[in-house]
């Protein structure tokens, strides 16, 4: 059974213009010990999807559609508020790509990570250092001792990010959520991240979900990617289907749109495009969101075309993927 | 134009060891405690037409570089000469000359526009300010630069607030050509973008280039992208250039670890290929204490004692037939051979 399991999540927020239905439909499920990676542009939902598991969503403005979020089985959406912080932290961990949004400014790290240890395990303060101090030099930060009496605004970005991650396994959750948590960061110090996370993950055998705007990122540490459009699950599938057989046009064109070596394409070459901007959530237009921008409705006749304009694609299965086009790349038709 | 006609090989900018030092203040009374070199002794050559992509993580100095280059700050000391003008002495009468010719493009299309004005006013704008044309002569060239980069003309009376962030940066790349420049330095111009936006941009200046003849400095952090549309690399750390020669080399054949090292760091958007190696560890010294000696040789595996007693010069690697690829490391030839191995 899965881990954790969003079915049809719709999460919108009230606007001076009105409703905009930021998420709008979700499915996804991740396995134990799988990495999940959901992938699309700004505005797509996903970050909003990432808070809603955590029950994030400042409300108001935000307010709950329908849907469902079950983990190891429990409804997550129908937990009161007393039941959260069992939740939050213990069983489920997040990480943000700001580690400020974590992390408080005004007191040092070992307050903070102690306060941890000791709510949850009920360690003594000399006990819950002896902790700290070998968590933080899990995720590699050097003079692990010293660094407990600092303040967060006397670490480099690298390093708040990695108290963070320390922060997210102290309690050895069962699910790790990471939004963009390299984003912010150099590429070096990037790429000590995620091997970071990757080897913490190999021995914990947490589950994680990992948001990001970064192709090459949802190459390197996932097993399986979910892209996301306009509010809804356009294509999701095991991570080498979605890269070398991608189903949904715009998958394959953001794919295509990143500058990269070794495909065949010349210096200061012209790159593949999607043309022009994603659709107001606002008044989502009827059928495919997608359709206005997609190259592959472009080739299609009148009839087909209306079929794009007029009728919802839904989210179907296709080999071990799914896909939401009702001409996916691979010549059928659904 | 400008009397001499430059001869085609001519480089249309030469930079030669250019400092920025920024003074560093502290206590009560502000005093002068030291300073930081946010760029130390940098020199490159960019030839007309020519793309020169600038490399490096945050604070090694690339954008203050730019901005130097640009007399949006003062250097400290080094001689820059554009087309056989010196820039780096230029008076505020000669400097308001040169800006026909020198424009910038900055990262953050959201905060490089002004709001109160019109695209078409905030494009129009350089041209009243060297009062360039009648009104008609300037409404026409507006018209134009906004068909130029893909706008349309009836998006002129629209404020900036209505665009989205990749037709901002359309903007702010029209009010770089207005005047008709013939160099562009260009600072993370993608790099607030979403993918799919930022291949509209990178194909953009690249026609533009093309058709205009302009030459770019272009600066990022992100390899793909200079890999994409530069012809010569110069890698920077800590305020100084580590590496430079023609693209294909430097990705090709780096030489200096910490180009290798940035190499090996980007995540390729295949599954197939991921990186198993571990990382390059530590991260960018202070610019304000950087280590003695090569300032990479704090976090660098081929670092001996030697490394630490100077700072390495910027030397043609090898026997020296390709002038062009130069690298500030006393290993060298073991780091050259290191990385054939590992790529073998």
């Amino acid at each position: 059974m899965a881990l954790l399991d969003v079915d049809n999540l719709q999460v919108g927020f009230n606007t001076e213009a009105g409703l905009v239905r930021a998420v709008d439909g979700v499915s996804f499920g991740i396995e134990p010990g799988q990495t999940l990676g959901v992938v699309g542009e700004s505005g797509c939902g996903k970050s909003v999807t990432a808070s809603s598991i955590l029950r994030l969503v400042p409300s108001p403005p935000g307010v709950f559609l329908g849907g469902q979020i079950r983990f190891d089985g429990r409804d997550i959406l129908a937990l009161s508020r007393d039941e959260l912080p069992s939740l939050r932290g213990r069983e489920i961990a997040m990480v943000f790509q700001d580690p400020m949004t974590s992390l408080n400014p005004v007191f040092t790290i070992e307050r903070q990570m102690g306060e941890v240890l000791e709510l949850r395990f009920g360690l003594d303060r000399a006990a819950a250092r002896e902790r700290s101090v070998q968590m933080l030099k899990t995720v590699g930060i050097a003079d692990a001792d010293a660094r407990l009496n600092a303040y967060p605004h006397e670490l480099s970005g690298g390093m708040k990010q990695r108290v963070m991650i320390a922060m997210a396994l102290l309690c050895e959750p069962r699910l790790l959520i990471a939004d963009e948590p390299t984003t912010a960061l150099d590429v070096t110090v990037q790429a000590q991240i995620l091997h970071l996370m990757r080897e913490l993950q190999k021995r914990t055998g947490a589950a994680v979900l990992f948001i990001t705007h970064d192709m090459g990122v949802i190459a390197e540490m996932c097993d399986a990617v979910v892209v996301m459009y306009a509010g809804r699950v356009v294509e999701r599938g095991p991570v080498l289907a979605i890269f070398e057989h991608s189903l949904h046009p715009y998958t394959r064109g953001l794919l295509d749109s990143i500058p990269r070596r070794g495909i065949g394409r010349g210096h200061k070459a012209e790159l593949p495009t999607i043309e022009g901007v994603v659709p107001s959530l606002l008044n989502p237009p009827q059928g495919c969101r997608f359709a206005d921008r997609c190259f592959q409705h472009q080739r299609l006749d009148a009839t087909c075309k209306r079929r794009c304009r007029e009728v919802d694609p839904a989210l179907l299965a296709h080999g071990a993927s799914a896909v939401a086009c009702h001409f996916p790349l691979d010549g059928s038709t659904q | 134009m400008n009397g001499v006609v430059p001869d085609a090989d001519a480089p249309l900018l030469v930079v030669e060891d250019l400092t920025k030092h920024y003074p560093v203040r502290g206590g009560v009374w502000g005093r002068t405690l030291g300073s930081v070199q946010a760029v130390a002794g940098v020199s490159f050559t960019v030839h007309k037409g020519q793309t020169l992509g600038l490399v490096g993580e945050s604070g090694c100095g690339k954008s203050t570089l730019g901005r130097t280059l640009m007399r949006l700050e003062e250097p400290t000391s080094g001689r820059v000469s554009f087309e056989g003008r010196d820039l780096a002495h230029a008076s505020p009468a000669e400097l308001f000359g040169l800006r026909r010719d020198l424009q910038m493009v900055f990262q953050d299309p959201y905060s490089s526009l002004n709001p109160r004005l019109t695209a078409g006013e905030i494009v129009r704008e350089p041209l009243l300010v060297h009062g360039m044309g009648s009104k008609a002569e300037q409404n026409e060239r507006v018209r134009g630069l906004f068909e130029t980069v893909g706008l349309s003309a009836e998006m002129m009376a629209r404020y900036p607030g209505e665009f989205s962030g990749g037709q901002r940066q359309r903007i702010g790349v029209a009010r770089a050509l207005a005047l008709g420049p013939k160099l562009v330095i260009a600072d993370e111009p993608v790099s607030a973008l979403d993918v799919s936006v930022q291949s509209q941009v990178l194909n953009l200046m690249v026609r533009l280039q093309r058709e205009l003849g302009l030459t770019y400095i272009f600066i990022s952090h992100d390899l793909s992208v200079v890999e994409h549309v530069s012809d010569s690399v110069a890698i920077m750390y800590l305020g100084r250039i580590v590496e430079q020669g023609p693209v294909r080399t430097i990705f090709d054949q780096p030489v200096h670890p910490y180009t290798q090292a940035l190499i090996r760091a980007i995540p390729l958007p295949d599954p197939r290929r991921r990186r198993q190696a571990v990382p390059l560890q530590g991260e960018t010294p202070s610019p304000m204490a950087p280590p003695p000696g090569c300032p990479f040789s704090s976090r660098c595996a081929f670092a001996i004692d030697a490394c630490r007693q100077a700072v390495p010069p910027l030397l043609p690697v090898g026997d020296g037939t390709q002038a062009s690829h130069r690298v500030a490391c006393i290993r060298a030839e073991t780091t050259a051979a290191a990385w054939a191995a590992d790529t073998a």
